[in-house]
This record gives structure tokens, sequence and C-alpha cells, in this order.
């Protein structure tokens, strides 16, 4: 969990994602890391939160779907220059994009939400109920 | 031509001359730089950053961009998988142009910093006739 030191609340975090790099939590995915765009996944609570960077890609040019425990992302970054311009320097770059990541978890399709603000594309994703781990009473 | 297919470039971290006065990391905004008859236009990428959180400089022909994520809402997520690091952006260019400095302007959209510095009207040559 990340805590909130206010001088050291960055670094416990990227303290704590880099504990994560690697993780195994997605290994029944088909694609893995190194896949555009970049993904990272919290816990919060019984359900989880996908934080995806995509900067210089509109809204509107992203497609979200999802089905069982998979979700699928893709879209396309363009990167436009105006004209008569001479190029200094050029890294960012565009193109297409498509993945699809699949959960080990059963997730709720149908209260999974999204919102992109600031290029950063964050999926609340709901742990489906059948999903939930219950407390067993020892009779 | 099918468009190309995007890869991840990795945040490259930023490396400081003077080790900071906060102890975490910080990255080096991925940039686009351009120029036209009137203006110097300078793309930085910074996901995360509000556009209340960046600070922009013009000192001694030197830009100076810096943008700050804001990290609390990270509060009580506890980290399951990462292939991207998250902290704090800077950067900075030698300008090679003269720059008004009262006229720059910037705008923050989807994560992308668009600043542009206007250059400053440069002295006509002059033509020497030769008595």
């Amino acid at each position: 969990m990340v805590t909130l030191d206010p001088l050291h609340a960055l670094l416990s975090l990227q303290r704590a994602l880099d504990r994560s790099f690697d993780s195994d939590w997605l290994r029944g995915s088909t694609t893995g890391g190194g896949t555009f765009p970049p993904i990272n996944i919290f816990q919060q609570g019984d359900d989880f939160v996908a934080l995806i960077e995509l900067p210089g890609v509109s809204k509107n040019d992203i497609e979200l779907q999802a089905k069982d425990r998979s979700i699928r992302l893709s879209g396309s970054k363009t990167v436009s220059f105006q004209d008569a311009a001479s190029v200094h320097r050029r890294e960012r770059v565009s193109g297409v994009f498509d993945r699809t990541i699949t959960l080990p978890v059963q997730i709720d399709v149908e209260r999974l939400r999204a919102d992109y603000k600031d290029g950063v594309l964050a999926l609340f994703i709901p742990r489906a109920e059948s999903d939930k781990p219950r407390s067993i009473k020892i009779g | 031509m099918s468009p190309q297919e995007l890869q991840v470039q990795q945040k490259r971290e930023l490396e400081q001359k003077q080790e900071g006065t906060v102890p975490a990391r910080s990255f080096v905004a991925n940039a686009d730089i351009y120029e036209t008859d009137e203006a110097l236009v300078v793309l930085l990428e910074m996901p995360g950053v509000d556009k209340s959180h960046i600070d922009i400089s013009v000192e001694d022909d030197v830009l100076t961009v810096e943008g700050r994520i804001d990290f609390s809402k990270y509060q009580g997520l506890a980290p399951l998988y990462a292939e991207y690091p998250v902290g704090h952006y800077r950067r900075g260019f030698s300008l090679s142009n003269r720059i008004d400095q009262h006229q720059i302007t910037a705008e923050m959209s989807d994560g992308v910093l668009t600043i542009t510095l206007p250059k400053v009207e440069e002295v006509k040559p002059r033509r020497i006739s030769i008595g």
C-alpha cells in the first residue's frame, strides 16, 4: 500500500512500483511487457485500477472493449508539425496500437469505468462478486 | 503504407549534476522541437501532469521546464504489476534563437505541453555599398 508521508510519498511509490516490475500477476496474458501502451496495475480494496500512459493520444482515438477477463485497448497516436517548419528534434513517435490484457481474476465488465486525463487512461476494474474472497466460519 | 505499430519508449531517468533535495527520481520528457519563421515550438510529453503543476523558465538563453505529477491519486493503491516508472519530469534546452520572453505561451493537452517561444525580430542585414 502506498502511504502518504508527504516527504517520502513519491519515493515510496517509486520503490513499490520497482518491486512490481515484471511481476507475474499478468503472466496468463498473451502479451507481456514491452507492448504499447505501458500499463501499471494496482489493487484497491477488492477491485483493480489500471493506469495507462498515452500522452498525445486524443480521447476520441482510444477504443476500449471488455469481455470476460480481457480488456482490449486500441487506437492511434498522431504527431504533427506545422507546415514550413524546420525540425530541430524529433523524439515523439506516432503510430497505431492494439493491446489485449487478460486479468487473472473475474471482472464485472458491466461496472468497468474509464477516465482519461492528462494523457493517462485510468481503468477502474471491479472484481466480479462471484470472485471475491469469502471468509469461511469454522463450525 | 500501413501505419507504424507503436513501441514503448522507456522513460529515461534524469541525470542530475547535483543531488536533489527531494529523495525521488525524475524523468526526461520526450520532446519535439521545430522552428517556424516566427517562433520556436517545443512539445514535451508529460503524462500525468496537470497544467497547474508546470514551471517554465527562460534564463541566459536556457529553457527549463519542470512538470510535477500529482501522486496523491496513488493513495490507497497497492501495485500488483508495473511496466513504467512514475515521477516528475524535467528538461532543459539551450536556445539557438533570441526569444521574446514576454510573448512565450504554453498550453497543455492530453499530457503534451506545447510551448511557443516567439523569436525576437532580427536586425535586417545591411547592404554596404563600396564607394
